[in-house]
Parts: structure tokens; C-alpha cells; sequence
């Protein structure tokens, strides 16, 4: 019972962390966060793994296993493109002092 | 000590990194650097879960491979102007990646019930479950629709019906109630549990199709913020902190995304969810007048003149492709002596700094970005202002009571001395409210494809 009570404890205050840390984002930043929170919301690539890797039956496996590749798409396509944009934004900042 | 006993402490140390990165990710000096930090935290917790005993890794394998494939082909192949579309599929894949993961737990469940491992499912787990399918399917469903409406695979416009929101609110309830038998009584109800992930998937689509293209910013950041919310209750479900932690940072960040889009709307969440935009357009008024046209040789000899001039890109500027003729047209304009800016509306486009981005690929320099509240008081000093395939957010009638566009904050272009409009042709913006400043007696109206437009106005340039 204890150990559920202690989930929602920290779902309580994660919650109010994410909002205190981005209350204020520059708008050109909107879509780099965007995709950049989407990857991280790929973590449920966790449960993906257990299940894949220790699910006994097909059901598991199966079920597994395309979590782990749609979260692995996510993953890696998110963190990959975030960075993509965010080499754009960069090469300007450079310029700036240049 | 064993090395399964370390993994919590890795667990500790991703969601760390994920909080720092965050942090990071909404400074621009620090952005990138954040979204690698965010991206080691990823690979701790992935590496921590791989250390777990009795895992085997054939499937993992399999999954990991595939997956990465895609995400590294899509991140690679994908246009910027498309930035909306993938974003919408990967949230798309990250909420039914959580219900894939909420149905094993389930089935895991249901076979060892059925040996009698156990003789009941824990009533927690099951409402964990519960709410993962619901999120999760959501999730994943609104997002395909939102990704076919974007990709131009299906119609932008709302689609309406009658007694659309009691449907909906029958769905949910259903989807609640399902939900609600499971937890009484687990065993043996897999047809009710199908039912669920049926229904969920129902209400995703239902509740996007109402939502017209141009508040699509509006739906991405929910869904953003959704995919964040199905991973976290994943998390409830198989009792792992590393998830909930990640997964509400995500939602509460696309909660601010979707209030900070609204804002710019000035509308509340519940008007864009329910309302449909569009649907309200009999009531307003219509706006009649004469357009007069401009050929691209006058657009040049006006902006040759200018000493100050105000670019106002649009999702228009994105179907186009012109932000690299663009940029090319303002370099020229800033050797001609005039002093160019470009002021991007927060909901310009089809997702949350959409203009920004393509802005950005172009090497539009950063200090000559302008937010609307600081070019609008100066307006009037601007000698020509070119809209590029942007609409509603330029629309005076914002400032008239009775139109559907009421009270939308939005850049005056029609207080500069000379407006010039690139747009394909005279019709109504996506929110299907004519636009008076096309009728405006300074609004010069250069009908045609925005890139070749634009590349036109850069040849008189370079040939003068």
C-alpha cells in the first residue's frame, strides 16, 4: 500500500516540476521542446523492454516487442530530429558573434 | 550485492538528467546541449532496465533494431516544412508504445490468474491499467488524425455533427465504465478489455475531427502533453518511478505548450476543443470589397524604396517551401539599406514555433525576429509589410466584435503604409472568416505561389 501511496507522491511533485521549469519558453523554442519532450515521453520503452524480455508466451512477445520498436522510434527519431533543429538554431547564435 | 540493486540508483540518475535537460531545453543558449543530456538519461534508463535478471534479448533485439531504423531514416529524410506531421506520428507511437505495454501487464495478469498464481489482480494495478489503455489510445488515435489532417491526407476542416459532444461524452463514459468492470472483476474479461482499447481508440478520433487545421498547435501541444500522460500511468502499471517521473514532466509540458497556444488565441482550450471553429462562421459578418492585385515588377519597385520592411511568414510560407527565397529577398533588401524584420504570431503555422523553425533553417538571423507585441505599436512606421501565406493571424476583423476571429491578438500589418498579401488566391483562411485586409485600400494583393512569387521579386532585384 505504502509503495502506491509514494507513486502518486512523486507523480504530484514531478507535475509541479515540469510546470515550474518550462512556465517560460521563447516561442522559437516551441517546436525543438515539442519534439524534444516527445522523446523523453518514450520512456515507456522500459516496460517495453521487460516485457519483450521477460513476457513467456506469444501474447507477450508480440506485444512486447512493438512497444519496443514504436518506442524505440520515438526515442531515437525524437532526440535525433530535436538535435537536427536545434544544430540549426545554434549555426545562427554563432553567426551573431562572429 | 547484486547488480540489480544498482538500478534504481540509475533510474535516480536518468530522471535527473531528463529534469536538467528540460531545464535546458527551453533556453536557446542551452537547447541543444539540454536535449543531449535528456538523451544519455534515456540511454541510462534503457541500459538499467537491460540489467534486470531473466531478460532475454532476441525480441528486444528485434524491436530495438526496427525501431531505431525508422527513427533514424525519419529524422534524417524528414523536410522541416513537415515538422508538424512528425511530431503528431511520433506522439502517435509514443502513446500506443505506453498501451502496448499497459495490454502485457494485463495479459501477464490474466495467465497468472488463470494458473492461479494469484487469485485476484491487484485493484491498483488494474485502474493503472485502466487509465493507460484510455490515455494511451487516445493518444495514439487523435494523433493519426491529426497527422492525416496535417500531412494533407485528410480534409483540415472540421468535421461537425449533430449531438457531436454527447456521442463523445457516451464514448467516454462507456470507455470508464469497461474500464470500471475490469477492476471489479478481473478475471476472465478479456473481450471487456478489448472494448476499452476499442472505445479509446474511438474517442481519439472523435474528439480530433472537429478541430479545424488552423488550431492544430492547439491539439499537437495536447497530444504532446498525452503521450507524456499514457507513459506515466505505464508507469503505475508496472510500478516504476523513471516513468512517472519522465512522463508527467512531458505532460506538464505540453499542458503549458497547449495554454500558451490557446492564450494566443485567445481562446480557452474547451472553445477549440468543442467548438470547431468554422462552424460558428454563419453568425459572423462577411466582408465585401474589391482586391486589387500587384504584379511581382511593382512589388519590387515598392520594396526597392523601403527603408523598413516587415516579413510576416504563415503556414502558406511552409506549403511553399519560400523560407530560403525569402531570407535571399530580406539579405537584399538589408544591402539595399532597409531595415528588414520578421515577426512570427505564436500560432502562425500548423504547430507551436513552426515559422520559427523553417526561419531557422533558412539562417534567418535571430536578432531580426520580432514578437508581434513589439512591432505592432510601430507599426505605422513600417513602410511595406509582405505577408507570406499567412491569414487569420493578420485578420483586422480580430478586432471586430461578431466575427469568429474576436479578440485574437494579431499583427497589424494593415496599420503599415503599404500591405502587400502573397496568397495562392482570395479565399477565406482555414477559420473560414473573410479577411478585410485584402480589401484595404493600402493592401496590395501578389496572387500566386509564394516561392515563385518571391523568386520573381529576387530576379528584378538582381537584375536592376
Amino acid at each position: 500500500m505504502e509503495s502506491m501511496g509514494l507513486l502518486i507522491f512523486v507523480f504530484v511533485l514531478a507535475i509541479f516540476l515540469g510546470v515550474e521549469l518550462i512556465s517560460k519558453v521563447p516561442s522559437q523554442l516551441h517546436t525543438p521542446l515539442m519534439s524534444g519532450s516527445n522523446a523523453i515521453s518514450g520512456i515507456s520503452i522500459v516496460g517495453a523492454l521487460l516485457a519483450a524480455g521477460r513476457g513467456d508466451g506469444p501474447v507477450m512477445i508480440v506485444l512486447g516487442t512493438l512497444a519496443v520498436t514504436l518506442a524505440m522510434i520515438n526515442v531515437v527519431g525524437g532526440y535525433l530530429v530535436t538535435d537536427r533543429m536545434l544544430a540549426m538554431f545554434k549555426h545562427k547564435a554563432g553567426e551573431k558573434k562572429a | 550485492m547484486t547488480i540489480e540493486s544498482i538500478i534504481p540508483y540509475m533510474y535516480i540518475a536518468a530522471s535527473v538528467l531528463f529534469i536538467f535537460g528540460l531545464k535546458m531545453l527551453s533556453n536557446s543558449a542551452t537547447a541543444r546541449r539540454g536535449n543531449g543530456l535528456s538523451a544519455i538519461g534515456m540511454l541510462l534508463a534503457i541500459v538499467a532496465t537491460l540489467l534486470y535478471g531473466g531478460m532475454s534479448f532476441k525480441w528486444i533485439l528485434v524491436g530495438a533494431l526496427m525501431g531505431s531504423l525508422v527513427g533514424v531514416a525519419a529524422a534524417r529524410l524528414i523536410q522541416m516544412t513537415s515538422m508538424p506531421e512528425m511530431v503528431g506520428l511520433f506522439n502517435g507511437f509514443g502513446g500506443l508504445a505506453s498501451l502496448l505495454v499497459g495490454w502485457a501487464e494485463y495479459h501477464k495478469i490474466q495467465t497468472e490468474l488463470g494458473i492461479g498464481v494469484i487469485d485476484k489482480g491487484p485493484l491498483f494495478t488494474m485502474v493503472a491499467i485502466g487509465a493507460t489503455i484510455l490515455i494511451g489510445g487516445v493518444t495514439f488515435s487523435g494523433s493519426m488524425i491529426a497527422y492525416a489532417k496535417l500531412a494533407g491526407k485528410m480534409d483540415g476542416k472540421p468535421i461537425l455533427f449533430k449531438g457531436q459532444q454527447l456521442v463523445n461524452g457516451l464514448v467516454l463514459l462507456l470507455a470508464l465504465l469497461l474500464a470500471a468492470m475490469i477492476c471489479g472483476c478481473p478475471l476472465g474479461h478479456y473481450v471487456v478489455f478489448i472494448g476499452i482499447i476499442a472505445a479509446s481508440l474511438i474517442l481519439g478520433v472523435l474528439i480530433t475531427i472537429p478541430i479545424g487545421g488552423a488550431d492544430m498547435p492547439v491539439v499537437i501541444a495536447l497530444l504532446n502533453s498525452y503521450s507524456g500522460l499514457a507513459a506515466c500511468a505505464a508507469g503505475f502499471v508496472i510500478m516504476n518511478n523513471v516513468l512517472i517521473v519522465a512522463g508527467s514532466l512531458v505532460g506538464a509540458s505540453g499542458i503549458i505548450l497547449t495554454s500558451i497556444m490557446c492564450k494566443a488565441m485567445n481562446r480557452s482550450l474547451a472553445n477549440v476543443m468543442f467548438a470547431g471553429v468554422g462552424a460558428t462562421v454563419s453568425g459572423g459578418k462577411t466582408f465585401t470589397g474589391e482586391a486589387k492585385t500587384v504584379s511581382a515588377e511593382d512589388t519590387y519597385l515598392m520594396l526597392e524604396a523601403a527603408s523598413s520592411v516587415v516579413f510576416v511568414p504563415g503556414y502558406g510560407m511552409a506549403v511553399a517551401q519560400a523560407q530560403h527565397a525569402v531570407r535571399e529577398l530580406g539579405d537584399l533588401l538589408e544591402a539595399n539599406g532597409c531595415e528588414v524584420n520578421y515577426c512570427v504570431h505564436p500560432v502562425a503555422g500548423r504547430m507551436p514555433g513552426h515559422m520559427n523553425v523553417l526561419l531557422a533553417e533558412a539562417d534567418v538571423p535571430y536578432e531580426q525576429l520580432v514578437e508581434p507585441q513589439d512591432v505592432n505599436p510601430t507599426m505605422a512606421n513600417v513602410d511595406v509589410a509582405v505577408v507570406i501565406g499567412a491569414n487569420d493571424v493578420v485578420n483586422p476583423a480580430a478586432r471586430e466584435e461578431g466575427t469568429a476571429l474576436y479578440g485574437m491578438p494579431i499583427i497589424d500589418v494593415d496599420y503599415a503604409r503599404v500591405c502587400i498579401v502573397l496568397k495562392r488566391s482570395l479565399k477565406a483562411g482555414f477559420a473560414g472568416v473573410d479577411n478585410p485586409l485584402f480589401f484595404a485600400p493600402n493592401t496590395r494583393m501578389l496572387l500566386g505561389d509564394a516561392k515563385h512569387s518571391i523568386q520573381s521579386i529576387v530576379s528584378e532585384f538582381k537584375e536592376s
